[in-house]
C-alpha cells in the first residue's frame, strides 16, 4: 500500500465498513452497524446528515437485530451529525424503524427517540419532534401508533400550552383505539403520562382515561391499567384518591377475570405504597383476604407472596396480620394447589420477624411444621431454605425435631433434583443447627451422598463437605469428614475410589498443609498403582491439584517419582495427565523422549465425555 | 433469526406464474341459478388454478393436494397450503382500465416452502410437512403476517415488498470487480434507487415442541397478542412474540389412554371477545370456554349438545356426529359446526339444541357401511360463513360444494370442475338423485366418485368470492362483473 498513488490508507477501513453495511452476512452487517458512529465520524457532519442517514432510513428490511443495534446506535448520534441544532436529522430513520413489527426494535426505536427529544431546543420540538409524535399516532398501522403512545410523556413538559392540549388529545384518542394493542401501549403509558400533567389534568383528563381502560372489554387491557392506577394514585392528594382512584382499583380486585385479579395481587405492595396506610388498612385488608381466597390459583400464589404486607402502618401491622392475615395463611398451608403452597412456604417464614417470639411459636409454628410435612418437595426446599429469618426470632431448636425428618426425606428423594437442592442448603442448615446436631444427625446423610448414584450428586456432596470445612475448621474435618473419605479409596467400585480423589482435590486447601501431606498423601500416592486407568489419571490430576499446598520437600520426595511413573503408564490418557502435571508444577526439565508420542486429543475429550455421563 | 427456509423471493414465482398464465385457460364461467337469486350469486366468474401447475410439472402429486385455504381479513390476499408444505399467497389484482375483465382476479404474489418433512428421532416418528392450517394475523404495518402449521409446529411468516435496491460500493466498481484500495480516495454511501418489486417471505418465529398429538387447529385471538394451537387432546395458548412457552389451557388427556373415550377436533377464538374460545368434540359437543373465570378451561362454561334420537341410533352413529370443523359467525352470536352429514348453527345462547340443521349429503345416509369399509366417513369436511353471515358453504363428494341460504331456507348443489363448467359459463346446479329413475342431468348416488371430494373453502370477508379446494386445483369463483 503505497503512498503517493493518491489512494489514503485511512479511508480503507472506512470502506470495508461501508461496505459492510450491505454484506449478506448477518454478522458483519450488524459489525458494521455497531461501528455507525467511526463511518459517521470519516464522513464528516455534512455527508452523514445528507447521505447516511437517508440511505439508513430506507434500510430496515433487515435483521432484527442490526435494526436493533441501529435504533439503538441512532439514539447516541447527535454530536455526529452536527450537535443539537441538527439533531432533528436523526428523526427520519427513528421514525420508520418505530413502525417495524419487531416489538424489541421499535421499543428501542421509541428509547432513542425520548433520548434525543432531550436534546431538541423547544422550538425544534414543536417544529420537527411533535410532528412526528402526531404522525405515528395518526399512522395507518397500529405499530406506529403503539410507538406514538410512549412519546407523548417527553415532549409535553416543554411545549407550549396550545401544543400541549393537542397531544392530550391525541393520548385521548389512542386510548380509545380501535385496536387492542393500542390501548394496550396507552394503558401502559397512563401513569407516565399522568406524571408529567399538571394535577388539574390530572383530574379532568387521566382520571376518565383510567376509569375508561380499566372497563375496557379486553382483560388484557383493564389488566395494564391497574399499574397506571399505582402511579396515578401516588400523584393525587389524599383525599382525592378516594372519590377518583379507590372505585377502580376496588372494582379491579373483584374483576370478572383472574388476570386481571392477579395483576391487583401482584402489584400489592406497589398499591399500598401508592394509597397510603389510611386506605391500606380500611379498604385494601379486606381486598387482599379476598385475593388470597380468590378461586384462581395464580391469583393466590400472587397474592401468597405479598403475605408480609411490608407497607401496612408500623404500629397496626401486627393487630392486622394476626386478625385479618393470618386467618387466610392458616388455609393457605393446605391449599389443593401446590404453587400456591410453595409461593407460601417462601414468604411465611419472614412473618416470624413481624409477629414476635410468642405469636410465632403459638401461630406460625404449627404452618411450619405443616410445611415441612407437605407432600411437594419444592414447599418442604423453601421453608427450609428461609430458616434464617426462624432462627433470628425463636431460635431454630424449636423446629429442628421436625426439620430432620424432613431433611432426610428430601435427602433420599427419588429425584436428584431434589437431592441436589437439599445439598445446597446443608451448609446453612449447619451454620444454624450446630456441630454437635450437625455431627448427630447430618453427618452420615453427607457422607452417604458422596456414593449416590448421580454423578451431579456425587459433585456437589464433595462441593458441600469443603463449605463445612469451611465452616467448622480443619480439625473438625479430621475427626469426623476426613477419616470417612480417605476410607472409601479401599473401596471396591472405581467411582467411589474416584470420589476419595475427588475430595481431596475440594479438602486439601481448605484443610492445610499438614492434614494433606500427613493423611491424605498417602492415599492419593498408593491410588497410583489402581488398576482402573480412571483413578490413576484421577491421581495425577489430584496430585497436580494439590500440589501447591504441599512443601517442596513432599514434591520433590514423595510426588515426583510417582508422576514420573504415571508418565510411562501403558495408559494414553493417564500419561497425558502425568505429564501436564509434571510441566503444571514446574518439577522437573522435560525430557523430550516424552513428546515423540502425539496425543490424539478427540480421543481425550470423548473419554471425558463418557466418563460423566457413567452412572 | 431462524434456521428455517430461506426467504423465497417471486422472482421465481414470477416465470411460474406467467407461464401459468399462457396455459391455462382463464376458466370464466358464470353461474345461474333462478331458486338461488336471494343470494346475490346470481352470476359468477370462475377461475380455476392447478396447484400442479405452480410446481413446474402438469401432473397431480400427492404433494400438490391443497390441505388449507384462508382469505385475509381484507380479502386482498388468499393463502392456500399443501400436503407438500408449501404455501401459495395469490393477490388480487387492482381494477385496471385497459384490463377491465382481470379486475378481482387473484394471482400469485409469493410461494414458500413453509414446512419440510423431519424426523423425531426420540420417539421414531416421520413428521410430514402437510399445512393443516393457515390463519392470517391483523395486518400491523405494510408486511403481511401468517401462521402456518403442520402437525407439530407453527411457523410465522412475514410477507413483505421491496421496491429499492442500495448501489455503489466502496471497494467494487458497478460490474462487481474488486478495486485497487490504493486508488480509494472518497468514500461513497451506498444510495437506494428503485427496481422491480420483490416479494419475501421469512420465517419470523418457530413454535415448536409443545404438541404431543396432531395439531389440528389454530386461531388468532382478538387481543392481537396471542393465538392458540389445538391438538387431539390439549389446548396450548402462545403469545406471538415469545417462541419458548406456551401456556396448556385445556387438556382432557385421562390418566390412563385406555379411558379416551373422545378427542378435541377443532378449535377456535371468539371474534372479538378475547377470553372466549370454543372446541368441539369427536362425540360431537362443543365446550364453551371463558378464560376469564380460570388460567385453565378443563372446565367449559357452556357445553352444545343435541340429545342422540334413539330411533336414529346404529353402528355409525358416534362417527358420523364427529365434528370435523367449528367457526364462529362473524357477528360472534353464532357457530356453525360440521359433521358428516349435516351443518348446523347455534345460538351461542342456547346449548341444548341446534337452532338450525341442513342437510349436506343425507342420500349418503344408506351407504355409510361402504364408505365406512373404504375410510371416507373419517373425511374432515370444513364449513364457512358468508360476510354477512346469511350464507353456509361447506363441500362435499364428486367435487360437489353446497351453500345454504338461511334466510329463505334455500340450498344449491355447485360443482368445481374443468370438464362440466366452460370458461364464462353459466354453473349450473346439480343434483344427485336416489331412487331408480334418474331424470337427464342428475348423477346417481351410485356414480359419485369419493376420490373428488372438497374439504377445504373459504368465502371473501365482505364480497362474494369463494375459494374452493377440489384436490390439486383451487377455483375461484366471483360474482359477475359486467
Amino acid at each position: 500500500m503505497g503512498t503517493g498513488t493518491g489512494g489514503d490508507d485511512s479511508l480503507y477501513p472506512i470502506a470495508v465498513l461501508i461496505d459492510e453495511l450491505r454484506n449478506e452476512d448477518v454478522q458483519l452487517r450488524l459489525n458494521s452497524i455497531k461501528k455507525l458512529s467511526t463511518i459517521a465520524l470519516a464522513l464528516g457532519v455534512e455527508r452523514t446528515r445528507t447521505e447516511l442517514l437517508p440511505f439508513l432510513t430506507d434500510t430496515i428490511y433487515d435483521e432484527d437485530e442490526v435494526l436493533l443495534a441501529l435504533a439503538e446506535q441512532l439514539g447516541s448520534f447527535t454530536v455526529l451529525v452536527g450537535g443539537p441544532e441538527f439533531v432533528h436529522c436523526l428523526l427520519p430513520p427513528l421514525e420508520s424503524l418505530a413502525t417495524v413489527e419487531e416489538t424489541v426494535v421499535r421499543d428501542k426505536a421509541v428509547e432513542s427517540l425520548r433520548k434525543i427529544s432531550q436534546e431538541h431546543s423547544p422550538v425544534d420540538l414543536e417544529v420537527h419532534f411533535v410532528p412526528l409524535v402526531k404522525r405515528l399516532a395518526s399512522g395507518d398501522w397500529f405499530t406506529s401508533r403503539t410507538s406514538a403512545c410512549g412519546l407523548f410523556g417527553v415532549c409535553y413538559p416543554r411545549v407550549s400550552s396550545t401544543v400541549k392540549a393537542e397531544i392530550r388529545q391525541h393520548f385521548r384518542t389512542l386510548c380509545s383505539d380501535d385496536t387492542p394493542m393500542v390501548r394496550r401501549a396507552a394503558s401502559s403509558k397512563l401513569g407516565e403520562f399522568a406524571k408529567v400533567l399538571e394535577l388539574d389534568y390530572v383530574k379532568s383528563d387521566i382520571i376518565p382515561l383510567f376509569t375508561a381502560l380499566a372497563s375496557d372489554e379486553q382483560d388484557s387491557v383493564r389488566l395494564l391499567a391497574v399499574e397506571a392506577g399505582v402511579s396515578i394514585a401516588a400523584l393525587l392528594p389524599q383525599e382525592d384518591l378516594e372519590d377518583l382512584v379507590m372505585p377502580t382499583l376496588r372494582q379491579a380486585a373483584e374483576d370478572k377475570s383472574w388476570r386481571v385479579r392477579y395483576m391487583v395481587a401482584d402489584k400489592f405492595s406497589e398499591l399500598q405504597k401508592a394509597v397510603g396506610p389510611e386506605i391500606t388498612k380500611n379498604d385494601l385488608v379486606p381486598a387482599f383476604q379476598n385475593l388470597l381466597k380468590d378461586c384462581e390459583a395464580e391469583v393466590r400464589t400472587a397474592a401468597a407472596n405479598k403475605v408480609k404486607g411490608e407497607v401496612l402502618p408500623e404500629d397496626s401491622r401486627e393487630t392486622i396480620i394476626m386478625t385479618h392475615i393470618l386467618p387466610c395463611v392458616k388455609e393457605l398451608v393446605s391449599d389443593t394447589n401446590q404453587h400456591v403452597k410453595s409461593a407460601l412456604a417462601s414468604v411465611i417464614m419472614g412473618l416470624s420477624t413481624i409477629l414476635g417470639k410468642d405469636n410465632t411459636v403459638e401461630h406460625l409454628l404449627p404452618l411450619f411444621l405443616v410445611q415441612l410435612k407437605d407432600e411437594y418437595p419444592e414447599v418442604r426446599l423453601n421453608i427450609i431454605s428461609n430458616l434464617d429469618c426462624v432462627n433470628e426470632v425463636i431460635g431454630i431448636r424449636q423446629l429442628s425435631q421436625s426439620l430432620l425428618p424432613a431433611i432426610v426425606e428430601l435427602a433420599e428423594d427419588a429425584k436428584w433434583r431434589v437431592r441436589l437442592a437439599i445439598i445446597e442448603y446443608m451448609p446453612l442448615l449447619a451454620g444454624q443447627l450446630g456441630v454437635e446436631f450437625f455431627d448427630e444427625k447430618l453427618n452420615s446423610l453427607c457422607m452417604a451422598w458422596l456414593i449416590d448414584h448421580v454423578y451431579a450428586i456425587r459433585e456437589a456432596a464433595t462441593c458441600n463437605l469443603m463449605k463445612l470445612v469451611e465452616k467448622f475448621g480443619a480439625e473438625w474435618a479430621q475427626n469426623t469428614i476426613v477419616p470417612k473419605v480417605l476410607g472409601m479409596a479401599n473401596d471396591s467400585n472405581y467411582l467411589h475410589r474416584m470420589t476419595t480423589l475427588f475430595c481431596i482435590n475440594a479438602l486439601s486447601e481448605v484443610c492445610g498443609q499438614e492434614i494433606t501431606t500427613k493423611h491424605m498423601l498417602p492415599v492419593v500416592l498408593k491410588m497410583s498403582t489402581d488398576q482402573v486407568a480412571n483413578v490413576r489419571f484421577n491421581v495425577a490430576r489430584c496430585l497436580q491439584k494439590i500440589g501447591p499446598v504441599l512443601d517442596s520437600s513432599a514434591l520433590q520426595a514423595e510426588v515426583k517419582p510417582v508422576l514420573e511413573k504415571l508418565a510411562t503408564d501403558q495408559d494414553m490418557d493417564v500419561k497425558y495427565f502425568a505429564l501436564e502435571a509434571i510441566s503444571g508444577m514446574y518439577l522437573f526439565n522435560l525430557p523430550t523422549y516424552i513428546f515423540s508420542e502425539t496425543f490424539s486429543f478427540s480421543s481425550i475429550l470423548f473419554f471425558f465425555f463418557s466418563f460423566s455421563l457413567s452412572p | 433469526t431462524s434456521a428455517a427456509a430461506p426467504p423465497v423471493t417471486s422472482q421465481t414465482c414470477q416465470t411460474l406464474h406467467d407461464s401459468l398464465f399462457q396455459s391455462m385457460d382463464l376458466d370464466r364461467g358464470t353461474w345461474i341459478d333462478s331458486a338461488f337469486l336471494s343470494l346475490r350469486f346470481s352470476e359468477l366468474d370462475t377461475r380455476k388454478i392447478n396447484n400442479s401447475f405452480l410446481r413446474d410439472h402438469s401432473y397431480a402429486t400427492e404433494a400438490d393436494i391443497i390441505s388449507t385455504v384462508e382469505f385475509n381479513s381484507t380479502g386482498e390476499l388468499l393463502a392456500t397450503g399443501d400436503k407438500g408444505g408449501r404455501v401459495v399467497v395469490f393477490q388480487r389484482e387492482q381494477e385496471s382500465k385497459n384490463q377491465p375483465h382481470r379486475r378481482g382476479e387473484y394471482n400469485v404474489y409469493s410461494t414458500f416452502q413453509s414446512h419440510e418433512p423431519e424426523f423425531d428421532y426420540l420417539k421414531s416418528l416421520e413428521i410430514e410437512e402437510k399445512i393443516n392450517k393457515i390463519r392470517w394475523l391483523p395486518q400491523q404495518n405494510a408486511a403481511y403476517f401468517l401462521l402456518s402449521t403442520n402437525d407439530k409446529t407453527v411457523k410465522l411468516w412475514k410477507i413483505s415488498e421491496r421496491d429499492k435496491r442500495p448501489e455503489g460500493y466502496n471497494l467494487k466498481d458497478e460490474e462487481g470487480r474488486i478495486r485497487d484500495p490504493t486508488t480509494i480516495t472518497s468514500l461513497r454511501v451506498p444510495v437506494l434507487r428503485p427496481m422491480d418489486l420483490m416479494v419475501e417471505a421469512t420465517p419470523r418465529r418457530i413454535f415448536s415442541n409443545a404438541h404431543t398429538y396432531h395439531i389440528n387447529s389454530i386461531s388468532v385471538n382478538s387481543d392481537y397478542e396471542t393465538y392458540m394451537s389445538t391438538d387431539d387432546l390439549r389446548i396450548n395458548l402462545w403469545n406471538l412474540e415469545i417462541t419458548n412457552r406456551s401456556f396448556n389451557i385445556v387438556d382432557i388427556k385421562p390418566a390412563n389412554m385406555e379411558e379416551l373415550t373422545e378427542v378435541i377436533t377443532a378449535a377456535e377464538f371468539h371474534p372479538n371477545q378475547c377470553n372466549t374460545f370454543v372446541y368441539s368434540s369427536s362425540k360431537g359437543s362443543i365446550r364453551l370456554c371463558d378464560m376469564r373465570t380460570s388460567a385453565l378451561c378443563d372446565n367449559h362454561s357452556k357445553l352444545f349438545e343435541e340429545p342422540e334420537d334413539p330411533s336414529n341410533r346404529s353402528f355409525f352413529s358416534e362417527i358420523i356426529s364427529s365434528i370435523s370443523d367449528v367457526k364462529f359467525s362473524h357477528s360472534g352470536r353464532y357457530l356453525m359446526t360440521r359433521d358428516y352429514l349435516t351443518v348446523k348453527v347455534w345460538d351461542i345462547n342456547m346449548e341444548s339444541r341446534p337452532l338450525e340443521t341442513y342437510q349436506v349429503h343425507d342420500y349418503l345416509r344408506s351407504k355409510l357401511c361402504s364408505l365406512y369399509e373404504n375410510d371416507f366417513i373419517f373425511d374432515k369436511f370444513e364449513c364457512v360463513w358468508n360476510g354477512t353471515d346469511s350464507v353456509l358453504m361447506t363441500g362435499s363428494y364428486n367435487n360437489f360444494f353446497r351453500m345454504f341460504d338461511r334466510n329463505t331456507k334455500r340450498d344449491v348443489t355447485l360443482e368445481a370442475s374443468r370438464e362440466n363448467s366452460k370458461p364464462r359459463a353459466i354453473l349450473k346446479p346439480r343434483k344427485v338423485c336416489v331412487g331408480g329413475k334418474r331424470r337427464k342431468d342428475e348423477i346417481s348416488v351410485d356414480s359419485l366418485d369419493f376420490s373428488k371430494k372438497i374439504l377445504h373453502t373459504a368465502w371473501h370477508p365482505n364480497e362474494n368470492i369463494i375459494a374452493v379446494a377440489a384436490t390439486n386445483n383451487l377455483y375461484i369463483f366471483q360474482d359477475k362483473v359486467n
